[in-house]
């Protein structure tokens, strides 16, 4: 990956009305511009997360909201002809300056993606596998960790019976909820989550939404969805992106009943394109 | 912030028949309000009639409205100023019922007042109703424009409507303090007051419908109050 060198300084039209969490600010994205080969994907975008707050970010397709997400952790690290401008900071460390450890950073940013994808072992391994990577063999401590993520992530009365099961045998919502158990197994920040609904059904989504908001305030969740009404009923904060810029970042409730924006007002009240 | 149309042609369609029940409702509740009115000013018991029977019209729009939001509401799940357009046609449709039963309350006190001697403050309590139907016209015109300020304008006015019908009560009681033959005229002239007084209220609250459904924020000033009848003491002249 290279860093892009000079390039014009576009203004940044941002406009901000961010609901500020009482535990401060997790990440701080400035002034930030990434490039697939010359295709540029991401412009000027400058916002924070907040920490303990769930953060939204919409947008129509291909505006940039997965690209910006998969920036949070570097998995874009692994594109071919990717380059960035500006930077990232996690609690004031620049995630890409050239010292930053990937892996370590990977580790305090869970990641759940669109299509749940348990690996093709037991439950139990499934949860435990980020100790695994560490490491860690003691039994106690490996089962503990599997409870309690198991737990955090509202599956442990529908696994605890069956743990030493395939994981693949699971229904989709289970295994969504089995990810994000393996998600927070890890102990992270931040946790990042890619459309994580759109796969399920009303009932299973409904059960990942009581979970999002279950998990804020000790987790801080940036959240990309398709769904309006999901982004509307479980962030605080959301962003609204267009064509690669972020156009308006602010209070949910706000951005939802009197979006300061005119194109955010178009998208929200479906009235795009 | 509504020029462009909805990606969905029928999500657009059903808004728009949402606002034309409500313009429709609105002029039915302003001509009736008019023509109670001249009920009683001109001792027309036939335009009573009238009135009475035509009241059934605006509760069926109203049923429309209803039937039309909630369809909205169920398959369209509004947002932002869609959302606020949806809930101020059902609240809007809601008043202008009420508006036209107490228009066709005023018709029938109308044909017991026409059958009963004239008496003189029945001059001065149709120019009151004159005063509140001009504001009904405005909040609607309002409506139309999505005029905040308009709306604005017509909710002060109600202060207006709160003094007339403070001295036209001063005046009934005079009237009935005169003459104990005037005490049945003067007391449904009373009601026939108080009616146009409480459409003046539901003008008002119209008012701040459209001022929040513009704004996107409540109009959050205390409703203006003159009104003091409700303090006001009988006190009999000593004998
Ligand atoms: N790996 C990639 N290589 C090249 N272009 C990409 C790649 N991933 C995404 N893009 C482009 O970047 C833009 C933003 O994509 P993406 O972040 O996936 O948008 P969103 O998640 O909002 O739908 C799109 O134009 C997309 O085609
Ligand atoms: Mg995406």
């Amino acid at each position: 990956m290279a860093v892009a060198e000079k390039i014009a300084p576009g203004a940044s039209s941002t406009v901000y009305h961010v609901k500020k969490g009482e535990q401060g600010t997790v990440l701080d994205i400035d002034d930030f511009n990434l490039w697939y080969g010359t295709s540029q994907a991401l412009f000027d975008v400058s916002m924070t997360i907040e920490r303990g707050l769930v953060t939204a970010l919409i947008g129509p397709s291909g505006c940039g909201k997965s690209t910006l997400l998969r920036s949070l952790n570097r998995m874009n690290d692994l594109i071919d002809g990717l380059s960035i401008k500006g930077s990232v900071l996690l609690e004031g460390a620049d995630i890409y300056d050239k010292r930053a450890d990937v892996i370590a950073l990977r580790k305090r940013m869970g990641m759940v993606f669109q299509k749940p994808n348990p690996f093709p072992m037991s439950i139990f391994e499934n949860v435990v596998y980020p100790l695994r990577v560490d490491g860690v063999r003691d039994r106690r401590r490996l089962e503990e960790t599997a409870e309690q993520a198991l737990r955090g992530a509202a599956f442990w009365d529908e696994a605890k019976d069956r743990l030493q099961e395939n994981a693949l045998g699971l229904s989709g919502g289970q295994q969504q909820r089995l990810c994000i158990a393996r998600a927070i197994a890890g102990d992270p920040e931040v946790l990042l989550m890619d459309e994580p609904c759109s796969a399920l059904d009303p009932i299973a989504t409904a059960k990942i939404e009581e979970l999002i908001d279950e998990l804020r305030g000790h987790y801080s969740i940036a959240i990309v969805t398709h769904n309006m009404q999901q982004a509307a009923r479980v962030s605080q904060n959301t962003a609204f992106m267009y064509l690669g810029r972020l156009i308006e970042y602010g209070e949910t409730r706000a951005m939802f009943t009197v979006p300061k924006v005119r194109q955010t007002h178009d998208y929200v009240t479906g009235r795009f394109g | 912030m509504d020029s462009t149309r909805h990606t969905v042609r029928s999500y657009d369609d059903k808004l728009n028949q949402l606002n034309n029940f409500i313009s429709e409702m609105g002029g039915l509740a302003e001509a009736q309000l008019a023509a109670a009115l001249d009920a009683v000013g001109k001792r027309n018991s036939e335009l009573a009639a009238k009135v009475i029977v035509q009241d059934e019209a605006i509760d069926k729009i109203e049923a429309k409205v209803d039937e039309a939001a909630v369809e909205l509401l169920a398959l369209r799940q509004p947002m932002a100023d869609d959302l606020r357009q949806v809930l101020a046609s059902l609240k809007i449709a809601q008043i202008l019922e009420r508006v036209g039963d107490y228009a066709a309350n005023v018709a029938k006190r109308a044909t017991v007042l026409n059958q009963l001697p004239q008496v003189e403050p029945a001059r001065s309590v149709p120019r009151m109703g004159r005063l509140v139907e001009q504001m009904i016209h405005e909040v609607l015109d309002a409506y139309a424009k999505r005029d905040a300020d308009a709306a604005l304008r017509v909710w002060h006015r109600d202060e207006g409507v709160d003094s007339l019908y403070d001295s036209v009560f001063r005046e009934l009681l005079t009237y009935m303090m005169e003459d104990p033959r005037n005490i049945t005229a003067c007391t449904h002239l009373l009601f026939v007051a108080k009616n146009i007084e409480r459409i003046g209220d539901y003008t008002t609250n119209v008012a701040e419908i459209i001022y929040f459904l513009v704004k996107g924020v409540p109009l959050t000033e205390a409703r203006p109050k003159a009104d003091t009848t409700s303090f006001t003491v009988f006190n009999p002249p000593a004998s």
